[in-house]
This record gives structure tokens, C-alpha cells and sequence, in this order.
């Protein structure tokens, strides 16, 4: 897989969530007409993994109505886009805090190994785990 | 009292501090051995922690950041020599030749492409964007997309 989509309520909050919290990478950040832009970034060690930082905005992919469904969905926290996973999950635990993210669950080992859980300034959840 | 007596949360958070610190002052004349002390470690220690947590001691870790500063400022079409004293390297040629060991290429090579790369997005920006969410998006019924922007 080269691209995967996250759905955000707004991009620029996104990129200082994701380029400046969580350390990713800016791939591209393109343009694409008055109020629409294609942002894309990825995890610092994968350089080919677009996560695309899509804007919720009613037009071609959604409706007014849908778009505003999407848009409460996802600041509930509806939706965990993925696991990711790094090398020490206790000292990113601390640095992430420390910056500001939000976690839903501190480090804890399961049987699976040890999980955490934290949220993007958008609502979505993702899995934190540790490299085995 | 000696390491082993701490909690190990403490622990982690002496080095994430250490870490931290090194990304808000990449550009000072950082003394890594203050870090140590700061962080209550021996030189020894704080380095071997330093290590098994982030795969690099804290010298070649301040010298990544910094080479990643520089790719960021290039990309804002920052001279190459104020790039070099603006992230905290003392002398162009170190500067030259730690980034093109880390990144491939030379700061100048590194300046020239990025700015291609800039130019292209802005003339043809869906060459960069998957067929399927330009479609999606309805940016590809723009047929001269520089009327658009």
C-alpha cells in the first residue's frame, strides 16, 4: 500500500498535529484551488507511505449532509485509522504527552505486547505499540 | 542513590528532557555532557540510555537534527551558508559533507531539487495526486488548472 487517507477537520491543525507532534515527514502540500489542498505525509521511517490528510468538505466525495455526518463522526471518535508502532513505547509515551497529545491509554502490556491508545486533534484513535 | 533505585518512568523522562532539549537548541553550542548532568546520569550512562532508546548517541542524534533543520530551511530557498551557521554548524565544508552522507546529495544539489520539485507542484499539481482522489475531489474536470488557482 503507497497511500492511505485519514479524515481531518481542518488540515492546517492536522499538519501541527502530525509534522510537529508526532514528527512525520511533509511528502506534498499541494495547492489544488481555493480552499482545497492535497497534504500528504509520512511516518519518519517510511518515505514511500503517503497518509493523505483529507479535508472533509461537501463536493464530489460528500454531500452538505453526508460531510456534516462525517465531520460529527469523527469528532465523536468514531473512527482508529491504524496502529503504529515504534521503538520505545514508554519514552515516545512521555515525549507525545509532553507535546501535548492527548492519550486515551497509558502504555500497558497485553498479551499481544504492550499498547497504548491517543487521539489526533480531530477526534480520530490509533494504537501505539512497540517494536518487538 | 544509584540508577537502579529510580522508577524507571523517571528515568525515561530524565532522557526524553535530554532529547527534547537537543530538538528546541540544535542550534547552540550544545554541551552534551551539561545534559548529562542535567540529567542526573554519568556521561557513560546517560549515553548507553540515550542509545537503546533512540539508536543513536545524543552527538549523532544533534547532528541529524540538525541536518533536518537544514533540509526544511533549503526548502524555504535559504542560502546554503546561512542554512549552515543558522542550524549550528561552524564551517560550511563539515556542514557539506555530514549532509550528503545523511541525505545523498550536497546542500546545493539538495536546494536545486527541491526547488524544481516546488515549481512542478505549482504548474501541475495533479501529477501529484492519485488519479482516483482527483477524481473523487473533482479536480480533474479542471482542464487548465491554472485558471483554477
Amino acid at each position: 500500500m503507497n497511500h492511505v487517507s485519514i479524515f481531518v477537520l481542518n488540515q492546517d491543525s492536522a499538519f501541527e498535529f502530525y509534522v510537529n507532534k508526532l514528527g512525520f515527514k511533509v511528502h506534498t502540500d499541494a495547492p489544488m484551488g481555493p480552499g482545497m489542498r492535497w497534504l500528504t505525509v509520512c511516518p519518519p521511517e517510511q518515505p514511500d507511505l503517503e497518509i493523505s490528510l483529507m479535508a472533509i468538505t461537501d463536493g464530489m466525495m460528500f454531500t452538505k449532509e453526508s460531510a456534516e455526518q462525517m465531520r460529527n463522526l469523527v469528532k465523536k471518535g468514531t473512527f482508529g485509522f491504524g496502529v503504529f508502532q515504534c521503538n520505545d513505547i514508554y519514552a515516545t509515551y512521555e515525549e507525545l504527552k509532553k507535546k501535548g497529545v492527548e492519550f486515551t491509554k497509558a502504555p500497558k502490556k497485553e498479551f499481544y505486547g504492550v499498547e497504548a491508545l491517543f487521539k489526533d486533534d480531530s477526534g480520530n484513535w490509533f494504537s501505539l505499540g512497540q517494536k518487538k | 542513590m544509584t540508577m537502579e533505585q529510580y522508577p524507571k518512568v523517571y528515568l525515561y523522562r530524565r532522557i526524553v528532557e535530554a532529547k527534547l532539549f537537543i530538538d528546541s537548541h540544535y542550534a547552540d553550542n550544545i554541551d552534551l555532557d551539561n545534559i548529562a548532568d542535567e540529567a542526573y546520569f554519568s556521561k557513560f550512562h546517560f549515553i548507553r540510555q540515550f542509545k537503546k532508546i533512540y539508536g543513536k548517541t545524543p552527538h549523532q542524534y544533534l547532528t541529524v537534527v540538525r541536518v533536518e533543520k537544514a533540509m526544511q530551511l533549503l526548502r524555504t530557498d535559504l542560502a546554503v551558508s546561512d542554512v549552515c551557521y543558522s542550524v549550528g554548524f561552524e564551517s560550511p565544508s563539515s556542514f557539506s559533507g555530514l549532509f550528503k552522507r545523511i541525505v545523498g546529495l550536497t546542500p546545493s544539489a539538495y536546494l536545486t531539487q527541491q526547488q524544481q520539485i516546488k515549481s512542478q507542484i505549482l504548474k501541475t499539481p495533479l501529477n501529484f495526486v492519485p488519479g482516483c482522489f482527483a477524481d473523487k475531489n473533482g479536480w480533474t474536470k479542471k482542464s487548465n488548472f491554472e485558471e483554477v488557482i
